[in-house]
């Protein structure tokens, strides 16, 4: 089973998020850059699989050079190969990431392909898709819970309390979302290993696209600093009483 | 000019997701928003579309997706027959014999997924979860749409053109609320037969019986929130029983489904589920901005922390500064003796 996984470099946001004056784009001056979550859980998916039935994971991310740091996490965690599309820094739009991850996926006999359900920054929610309407393979998306077998895959996820089962034959793609698994901790010969590897690397062209972004801005807050209703058990009848206002008690 | 809605289904009522759509849907200004709908004619509330200002319906029947894919069209019973490129290929048909100029969805799994596959299907662009739409025209006289979008699940807005002869849009659910038409015309009814290929219902969902796994979180009216503060995987019954007081359902943050102290579907976030409840009772969380994501849409927030500098307090209209294992307890007994 040869496996790619796609990730995505995002800046951790962990208690605020702000914009460079620009406008263009997140404000990363203090912060750090990861994995988009959902597509961590896709590197540890397809390691598992590979720890079961045998094959191998090869990571790819279209970004700048120093997506490099996040290849090398996904090598960590257990990936064996690792594949640059490097961009000049310009942010491509889904249909030409999808373009570019489909020119890697046509040189090389993958089996299957597994994304992120979407990006944690640009949440476009399309790129898994269109890559797979460009290689003729059937895609699902959002999955929780993933079945392979040398046949096909059955992949699972929940809509509206109802469980949905996809069966999908081989090659395929996959989005995956957060909870499909815990991802481990890399291991210390895991991290030595990746410091060392060897990284692929190719530079796609940037296209223009229907839809362009002209600004980000941080969303005007409706809200305030919270009214305190009072301390410990002393703030109950307090707290009973809004309740009662809110309207939530039958 | 017109607009296609994908509208689905709660039950055999329009979803409160879907209404949100429609709502956007009319902010295009068209003469007329049509709604498609993939059920059983007979089930079809069309009443509940009019109030959104739809002016037609298409309906298009499990049966009918099943048989152009050579199925046979057979389908159990209470099934839909949900096959996302199947629904794709038909909106695109009806877009095409409608002269749509724009088709919305909402911004769930399946109206996301859905459009995507419209968007790859007809090489179109797709915005996901859209806010604001204001239509326009380029100096050639083609369409340009402005608009607004969630990036980051809606922590920051992108302001954004979209050149296309059909816009497709995806309406960001917790943002827009859901208003019904001033002046609501007779709805009309058509049932359509999509044109599909075989290929279409290479993958389809098989839905397991319904659960009877009570409200759902995406849902529900009151979401009790449980974080780091609850301890561990055994703190989690005060909540249990607060909710089901309240008639809602218990939520977590990341960290809690992190630790493997409760399942991932209970966790709201970026990461997890959207929440739109009335109230949402935040227990012990501190408010990492990725929590905040999932649980801006929410009405009314109230939260219970023991210290009065947590994040979560700039996001809430009411605080009590306190530990969750004394409040929650007594707010239990307080509302039992009610």
């Amino acid at each position: 089973m040869d496996i790619l996984v796609c990730v995505k470099r995002v800046p951790t946001v962990g208690g605020k998020i702000a914009v460079t004056p620009d406008g263009q784009d997140v404000d990363t001056r203090a912060s750090g850059f990861s994995i988009s979550p959902h597509e961590e859980c896709a590197v540890e998916e397809a390691v598992q699989i590979t720890e079961r039935l045998g094959g191998s994971v090869s990571v790819l991310t279209l970004g700048p050079e120093a997506a490099i740091d996040q290849l090398r996490d996904a090598l960590a965690l257990g990936a064996h190969r690792a594949v640059l599309l490097e961009t000049d820094g310009r942010e491509f739009g889904p249909i030409a990431t999808a373009g570019a991850i489909a020119a890697e996926v046509r040189a090389h006999p993958y089996d299957l392909v597994l994304l992120g359900n979407e990006a944690a920054d640009t949440g476009d929610y399309q790129v898994g898709i269109r890559l797979a309407h460009q290689l003729g393979w059937p895609v699902a998306t959002g999955i929780k819970n993933l079945s392979v077998s040398s046949d096909g895959v059955v992949a699972r996820r929940e809509y509206r309390g109802v469980e949905e089962a996809y069966s999908l034959p081989l090659p395929a793609v996959v989005t995956v979302k957060e909870g499909i698994n815990l991802p481990r901790y890399p291991s210390l010969p895991g991290r030595l290993r990746a410091k060392r590897a060897a990284v692929e690397r190719s530079a796609p062209a940037w296209a223009a696209e229907g839809l362009r972004k002209e600004t980000l801005r941080v969303p005007p807050s409706s809200k305030h600093q919270a009214a305190v209703l009072g301390h410990g058990v002393d703030a109950v009848p307090e707290l009973v009483r809004v309740l009662d206002e809110l309207g939530v008690l039958s | 000019m017109s607009v296609l809605c994908l509208v689905e289904l709660d039950a055999r009522a329009p979803a409160d997701a879907s209404l949100r759509a429609l709502t956007l849907a009319r902010s295009l200004g068209d003469a007329s928003v049509r709604a498609v709908v993939f059920t059983d004619a007979a089930d079809l509330d069309g009443a509940a579309l009019a109030d959104y200002g739809a002016s037609d319906v298409y309906v298009i029947e499990p049966s009918a997706v099943a048989s152009a894919g050579g199925l046979g069209g057979v389908v159990p019973p209470g099934q839909h027959c949900y096959a996302p490129q199947a629904w794709a290929r038909a909106l695109a048909g009806l877009a095409e014999e409608t002269g749509a100029t724009a088709v919305l969805a909402a911004g769930t799994d399946r109206g996301n997924e859905v459009l995507a596959h419209l968007g790859a299907i007809t090489g179109l662009p797709m915005a996901a979860n859209c806010t604001v739409l204001i239509p326009g025209v380029t100096p050639d006289g083609g369409q340009r749409h402005r608009l607004v979008r969630h990036r980051w699940a809606g922590l920051l807005l992108e302001e954004a053109v979209m050149e296309a002869p059909v816009a497709l849009f995806t309406v960001a659910t917790d943002s827009v609320s859901p208003v019904a038409a001033e002046s609501p015309a007779p709805i009309q009814v058509h049932v359509h037969k999509p044109e599909l290929a075989e290929d279409d219902l290479r993958v389809r969902a098989a839905e397991s019986p319904a659960s009877a796994g009570g409200a759902s979180l995406a849902t529900a009216r009151v979401v009790v929130g449980g974080g780091r503060g609850v301890g561990g995987p055994d703190g989690f019954a005060p909540l249990e029983e607060l909710a089901g007081l309240l008639g809602g359902v218990v939520g977590v943050s990341r960290v809690v489904t992190s630790e493997g102290w409760r399942p991932h579907k209970q966790q709201v976030g970026q990461t997890g589920t959207k929440i739109t409840p009335e109230l949402y009772l935040a227990c012990g969380i501190s408010g990492a901005i990725q929590h905040i994501a999932g649980c801006a849409g929410a009405k009314h927030i109230i939260a219970i922390n023991t210290d009065p500098g947590a994040p979560i307090l700039a996001h809430a209209d009411y605080a009590v500064i306190g530990d969750l294992h004394q409040v929650i307890p007594a707010l239990v007994s307080a509302l039992r003796a009610r």
